[in-house]
C-alpha cells in the first residue's frame, strides 16, 4: 500500500482521532490524538491491508524551541512502524503538553516497546500509563533530570555516585 | 544484590528457607571476560538452569543524539564512528543519507556505488568479529584468531581509503571525503582472497564440529513471529526464515544494481544465525566486486597527468593573488588525508555549493572559493535543510540502522534519533535465555552481537 492510502485509510477507522496527516521526503506521518493512540496502533498492526506487525522506533522530540511551536504541545512521541508482510512504512505521532506527559503504553502490542518506553521515560520524562516496568534504560537511578530535554544543558556535570564517593 | 536476597543466600530465611533449596542470584558483568561489551545480566539460577534475568544496559552511554543537536550537521559524521564502531562505515553512510533525504538531494552514481562497496567491507569486518567471538568463547580460540587476521586484511583496506581504520568519518553529507585511492581493486582482490580462504578454514573448524553444534543447535531460539514482535532484524530475523533485508525490499543507494542473495536460516537458533552471518560475508564479497566492476569512472582516482602542481605552490601563488589561470590547474593532493582535488570531487559529490565543500583548487585559488568554504564552515551558516524530518534506514551488519533527523531550518539538526539495530535482540535477551542453562547465556549472547557504542549511544 502507498503511504497516502495508509493515511486514508487511518482517517476512514479512527475518524477525528487523526488530528492532522503529512507527507515530508516520502515519509507519511499521522498525529493521533493521545487517547486514541492504542487504538491506531492495535488498528495499525491487525488490519489485514495494514498488518504493521513491527515496531520498528519508538522515541521523542521536544519541541521546546522549536520556531514556530513554542507555544505549542511540548512533545511528540514518535512511533515508526513497519509491516513485514506487505513492506510499507508508517509513522503515527502523539502530541505531548509539558503539564500532563504521559502516554499509554503500546508493550501490551509489541514486546520490544518496553525498552523503547523506558528510553523516552529515560530521556524526555514523558511517562507510559500501564508500563509495567518504567526504570530508566541507559542512564543510572540516581541521576536527577531528562538529559535529551531541550532545557537540559549539555554541559552539566552531575555528582558521582557509588560507594567510594 | 538486594538486601532480602542476601539474607536469603547466606542466612537461609526468605521463601525456599527450610527446603534446603533456594534459588541463588548472579552477576554476568558488566565486566566479565565473557562479555564482550560492558552490560549486566543479573540472572536468578535455580541450579544451573536460568529461572529469570534482568538485562542492565547504559554503560557506554555518552550522549550521542544530545552531542548530535550541539554541532553543524556535518559534526554528527565522527560521532557517528563510534556508533557501531565494528562497521563504522554504514553509520556514517546512513547518517548522511538521512540529511540528504532531508535536503532532498540526489548522490551521484560513482558515491553510491562507494557507499555500497565500503558497506559492504564493514559488513564482513562486523560478521568476522562476531562470529570469531562468540566461538572463542566457546573455546575455539584459532577460529578468533583466523577471523581477526582476516578482518586486519579488510581494515587495511579501510585504512588506505579512509586514513584510519575504525574512526574513519569517511562519510560527508552529499558524497563522501574523498575517492577511492590508486590500485584500490588489486589489493582488494588480494585481501579477499585471503578472507575467502579464513571462511573455508572456518567452516571446516566449526561448521559440523560436535562440541559447537553442541552449543549452538536449539539454543536461544526466537520463531519468526516473536523476533518480528520483539522488533529484531538483520541476520537475527532472517536466521528465523523471515527474507527481510532491506538492500532487498526497500534497495537504496546501488543495491538495485547488484546481484545478490538473501541467506536464510530456519529455526531461528543460534547456530542458524552463525550460519546466516557466514553465508552474509560471501555475499558481501560477491557484492562488492560486482559494484566496483560496475562502479561509473573506474576504480582508479587519477586521470590527469602532467598538468599537476604541487599543492605548496598552488597556495602561494594564490596568497600572492596570483591566480590567473590558476583555477583550471589541478593539484595534487593526498586523496584521504588532505581532501581532494577537482577531477575526484566533482565525482563523488554532488555538485550543491550550499551542502559540499567546494575543491581544494577553488578554495585556494579564487575569492569565491574561499567565501564558499566559509559559508560552510561558519557558525550559523553551514548546511541549512528546510524545517521537516526525515527517516532513513539503512541495512546495517546487526538490522536495521535508523537515522531520524529533525530540521528547524537553522544550521544544526534539531533532533537526530538512531534507532540502534542491537537494542532489540539484546531487549528480547531474557526471552532466549530464560529457562536454559547458564552456559547457553555465553553463545546467545555472542549471537545477539552486542555493540556497546550503538546500544547505549
Amino acid at each position: 500500500m502507498d503511504g497516502s492510502a495508509i493515511l486514508a485509510r487511518l482517517h476512514v477507522r479512527l475518524g477525528a482521532q487523526v488530528l492532522e496527516t503529512h507527507e515530508h521526503h516520502g515519509d507519511h506521518t499521522a498525529v493521533v490524538a493521545r487517547e486514541g493512540i492504542v487504538d491506531a496502533l492495535t488498528f495499525c498492526r491487525d488490519d489485514a491491508d495494514l498488518r504493521f506487525d513491527m515496531l520498528m522506533d519508538l522515541t521523542a522530540v521536544d519541541y521546546l524551541k522549536f520556531p514556530g511551536r513554542e507555544d505549542g504541545p511540548r512533545f511528540d512521541v514518535v512511533y515508526h512502524l513497519y509491516s513485514v508482510a506487505h513492506n510499507h512504512r508508517v509513522r503515527l505521532k502523539v502530541r505531548v503538553e509539558q503539564d500532563a506527559p504521559f502516554v499509554p503504553t503500546a508493550t501490551g502490542l509489541w514486546p520490544i516497546a518496553n525498552w523503547f518506553e523506558r528510553e523516552v521515560w529515560d530521556m524526555f520524562g514523558i511517562r507510559f500509563e500501564g508500563h509495567p516496568d518504567l526504570r530508566r534504560l541507559l542512564m543510572y537511578e540516581e541521576f536527577v533530570g531528562h538529559p535529551l530535554r531541550k532545557d537540559y544543558p549539555i554541559e552539566r556535570r552531575q555528582p558521582l555516585i557509588g560507594p567510594n564517593v | 544484590m538486594p538486601e532480602r536476597t542476601a539474607r536469603e543466600l547466606f542466612l537461609g530465611e526468605g521463601p525456599g528457607a527450610g527446603s534446603g533449596s533456594q534459588n541463588l542470584y548472579v552477576n554476568l558483568g558488566p565486566a566479565h571476560p565473557a562479555m564482550h561489551g560492558i552490560i549486566r545480566i543479573f540472572a536468578e539460577l535455580d541450579g544451573e538452569v536460568v529461572v529469570k534475568t534482568d538485562v542492565e544496559i547504559g554503560y557506554l552511554h555518552r550522549a550521542f543524539e544530545k552531542d548530535c543537536e550541539a554541532g553543524p550537521y556535518n559534526n554528527a559524521i565522527p560521532y557517528t564512528d563510534r556508533l557501531n564502531y565494528v562497521s563504522p562505515l554504514i553509520n556514517n553512510f546512513a547518517y548522511a543519507s538521512a540529511v540528504e533525504k532531508l535536503l532532498g538531494i540526489e548522490i551521484t552514481e560513482r558515491c553510491k556505488y562507494i557507499r555500497v562497496v565500503m558497506s559492504e567491507i564493514s559488513r564482513v569486518c562486523d560478521h568476522l568479529t562476531c562470529v570469531g567471538a562468540t566461538a572463542m568463547e566457546l573455546g575455539a580460540f584459532t577460529v578468533f584468531l583466523y577471523m581477526i587476521k582476516a578482518r586486519e586484511f579488510l581494515w587495511e583496506l579501510v585504512e588506505d581509503v579512509t586514513g584510519a581504520r575504525l574512526t574513519i568519518s569517511y562519510g560527508r553529507v552529499g558524497g563522501v571525503k574523498a575517492d577511492l585511492p590508486d590500485g584500490f581493486g588489486i589489493k582488494l582482490r588480494k585481501a579477499f582472497a585471503e578472507v575467502r580462504q579464513v571462511l573455508t578454514e572456518v567452516h571446516t573448524l566449526i561448521t559440523g564440529n560436535r562440541i559447537f553444534m553442541d552449543r549452538m543447535v536449539g539454543v536461544g531460539a526466537l520463531s519468526a513471529e516473536e523476533s518480528i514482535a520483539w522488533g529484531i532484524t538483520g541476520p537475527m530475523l532472517r536466521a528465523a526464515g523471515v527474507p527481510f533485508d532491506l538492500r532487498r525490499v526497500q534497495p537504496y543507494w546501488a543495491y538495485d544494481r547488484v546481484e545478490f542473495e538473501v541467506p536464510l536460516g530456519k529455526n531461528g537458533d543460534n547456530f542458524d544465525r552463525y550460519l546466516v552471518r557466514m553465508a552474509e560475508m560471501e555475499q558481501a564479497i560477491r557484492m562488492v566486486e560486482q559494484a566496483l566492476e560496475r562502479m561509473p569512472g573506474g576504480a582508479i582516482n587519477v586521470d590527469f597527468e602532467g598538468r599537476e602542481i604541487p599543492v605548496d605552490a598552488y597556495v602561494d601563488r594564490g596568497k600572492q593573488g596570483k591566480t590567473e589561470g590558476l583555477l583550471l590547474l589541478p593539484i595534487t593532493l593526498s586523496p584521504n588525508l588532505q581532501g581532494q582535488g577537482r577531477a575526484a570531487q566533482e565525482r563523488v559529490n554532488v555538485a550543491d555549493k550550499t551542502v559540499v565543500m567546494p575543491p581544494k583548487e577553488t578554495t585556494y585559488g579564487s575569492i569565491e572559493g574561499l567565501m564558499n568554504h566559509f559559508m560552510l564552515v561558519m557558525d550559523g551558516y553551514g548546511i541549512r535543510p528546510p524545517a521537516g524530518e526525515a527517516y532513513f534506514a539503512a541495512e546495517g551488519a546487526n538490522g536495521e540502522l535508523g537515522f531520524y533527523v529533525v530540521s528547524d531550518g537553522s544550521d544544526r539538526p534539531y533532533r537526530v534519533r538512531c534507532r540502534p539495530p542491537c537494542l532489540p535482540p539484546v531487549a528480547a535477551l531474557p526471552r532466549m535465555i530464560e529457562g536454559q542453562m547458564i552456559a547457553d547465556i555465553i553463545p546467545t549472547f555472542g549471537s545477539v552481537n552486542m555493540i556497546g557504542g550503538e546500544l547505549d549511544r
